[in-house]
């Protein structure tokens, strides 16, 4: 049944910290790696190696650059992927019951063999996260690497989404958002972390942390005031070419 | 929205049926014999076209089956159900009136259950808050206008055709109208859909992929976006305009079979744009906005 559960009593999710993200897509590429051969079918590419290559991902990397209403713009990169929302409005208006959201802990998945491939739930996202896989005709979503944070084959520490797990500025965060004494709700807490468009009512789990304010004001580089100001006039041999050839 | 082929012969074809299925339906005097056999031939073979073109428009076609059981929560699994009891409903009534037997409770029954498959159809499209210029009451409202205009139409109904007809050009124009000012209206902005307005105002500053993916063809298509004004004009000439004054012309089958033609392919036009013009959330982290 695609209706939505009761209010799970864990809601797994991530944290992403916008203001670490250094947009080096490490997470894309090891989300792609990972779900090429675990969770469903592989996550397919069509024409990779021809003249027109395109394929499913399960995380965007976006790059933006916000300009406040006064001082420097900022550069900001922003990982685009499910958020896992509590009233997922791609759930319900699946006609087979293959879109479903786990009772236990909230994750949202694809039952792979129920999926008609009709698009409906990715009509229903907000956030663009669903991408129809192009070999295998059926949806694609972020399963929060489902088949690694409860696989008790791999080493305690590889136990979190493959995104998570591969970040190398620790933009990344994994955990339950239900309990407020977890590690990610008090970096919420801690740092102001938000939701995405919240208005669409789809409420979701992930929360973003907004970067953090550098105090610049005006200047665009913080070295700017030790730095002495170039010369205006050239000095000693260039000095003479200079008057030299102004006089000829 | 991507404006796919399968999804617009869908919509037009099996919503001209349907409104014929449902005129026939409510006929107090039906034809009967012959003549009812043809009618309900035509407002079937419409409704399985239509039918036949949506499944195209899914990837794995040979499980659509499925698309039954989740008729308490999902419109389209709702629509499959009413489409399937509507032609069952209508076949029904067809074959009896064929034979002569006349039965106003099948006929209504029929009627109902053909108007409730357009209406779910619509539902598919309305209920998306993903796309402001559908998410809406008009989107059920002009779908059910196209589908018992159109089958008035079809059945003949020349006066019932050219009132209906003004009407419906009526919604059209007002759906225009005010859907361009529907996205503006729900509030979404880049600055929303990734939170970053709080601090300032942004833009894309270089693209998340060099490929082309599945959301930006699916949902971010523009390209129908450029000759929208021109596709209208023609649209509302074709679909109403030229209906209108070609029904009022001597020789009725002769011009009715003229305005039928100019009106299914004013349909099809105001189909496409209905597409082509929605824009979906998602599109917001592509541009700015």
């Amino acid at each position: 049944m695609t209706a939505l559960p009761p209010e799970p009593a864990r809601k797994l999710g991530l944290v992403i910290d916008l203001d670490t993200c250094v947009g080096c897509h490490a997470c894309v590429i090891a989300c792609k790696g990972w779900n090429d051969v675990a969770y469903g079918a592989p996550l397919g590419d069509a024409d990779p190696y021809g003249a027109d290559p395109s394929g499913a991902f399960l995380n965007r990397v976006h790059s933006y650059e916000v300009q406040p209403p006064d001082g420097p713009a900022q550069h900001v990169h922003f990982p685009r992927s499910c958020l896992h929302c509590n009233n997922a409005p791609c759930v319900p208006v699946c006609p087979t019951g293959a879109s479903y959201k786990r009772a236990e802990d909230g994750i949202v998945l694809v039952d792979e063999d129920a999926c008609i491939g009709c698009g409906l739930c990715a009509w229903a996202c907000p956030y663009g996260a669903r991408e129809m896989d192009p070999l295998a005709g059926v949806m694609k979503k972020c399963t929060l690497c489902v088949d690694r944070i409860y696989n008790d084959a791999l080493p305690e520490q590889d136990r979190e989404p493959a995104c998570v797990r591969t970040c190398p500025s620790n933009a990344r965060h994994f955990g339950d958002l239900a309990d407020p004494g977890s590690a990610v709700s008090r970096l919420v807490e801690d740092r102001g972390g938000f939701a995405l468009m919240p208005e669409t009512g789809a409420a979701p789990v992930n929360r973003y942390l907004p970067p953090r304010d550098k105090g610049w004001d005006d200047e665009t580089d913080v070295l700017a005031p030790w730095l002495a100001p170039v010369a205006e006039e050239p000095q000693g041999f260039l000095g003479w070419l200079d008057r030299t050839l102004g006089k000829l | 929205m991507h404006p796919a082929r399968s999804l617009i012969a869908f919509t037009t074809l099996s919503g001209l049926g349907l409104g014929l299925l449902a005129w026939l339906g409510i006929d107090p005097a039906p034809p009967t014999g012959a003549v009812a056999a043809a009618f309900h031939v035509i407002g079937l073979a419409l409704t399985l076209a239509g039918l036949g073109a949506s499944a195209l428009h899914l990837r794995r076609p040979e499980r659509a089956w499925r698309a039954f059981r989740e008729w308490r929560s999902s419109w389209l699994s709702r629509e499959a159900w009413a489409a399937v009891l509507a032609l069952a409903l209508s076949g029904a009534r067809g074959l009896l009136l064929t034979f002569g037997i006349q039965s106003m409770l099948l006929g209504w029954l029929a009627a109902v259950a053909a108007l409730a498959t357009v209406l779910c159809t619509a539902m598919i499209y309305a209920q998306l808050k993903t796309v402001p210029r559908w998410h809406h009451w008009s989107t059920p409202a002009l779908f059910l206008a196209l589908s018992v205009t159109g089958g008035a139409l079809l059945s003949g109904r020349v006066g019932v055709a050219s009132a209906l007809l003004v009407l419906t050009g009526a919604l059209q124009l007002w759906c225009w109208w005010d859907g361009d000012a529907r996205f503006a209206r729900a509030g979404h902005s880049l600055g929303t859909a990734t939170g970053l307005g709080a601090i300032g105002t942004p833009r894309p500053l270089f693209p998340a992929h060099t490929a082309r993916n599945y959301v930006l063809d699916e949902m971010v298509c523009t390209v129908g976006r450029r000759h929208a004004r021109k596709l209208r004009v023609l649209a509302l000439g074709l679909m109403v305009a030229l209906p209108v004054v070609l029904l009022q012309l001597p020789m009725p089958h002769l011009f009715g079979l003229f305005a039928l033609v100019s009106h299914a392919i004013g349909v099809f036009v105001s189909r496409w744009l209905f597409f082509a013009e929605a824009e979906h959330l998602s599109g917001l982290y592509y541009r700015s906005c």
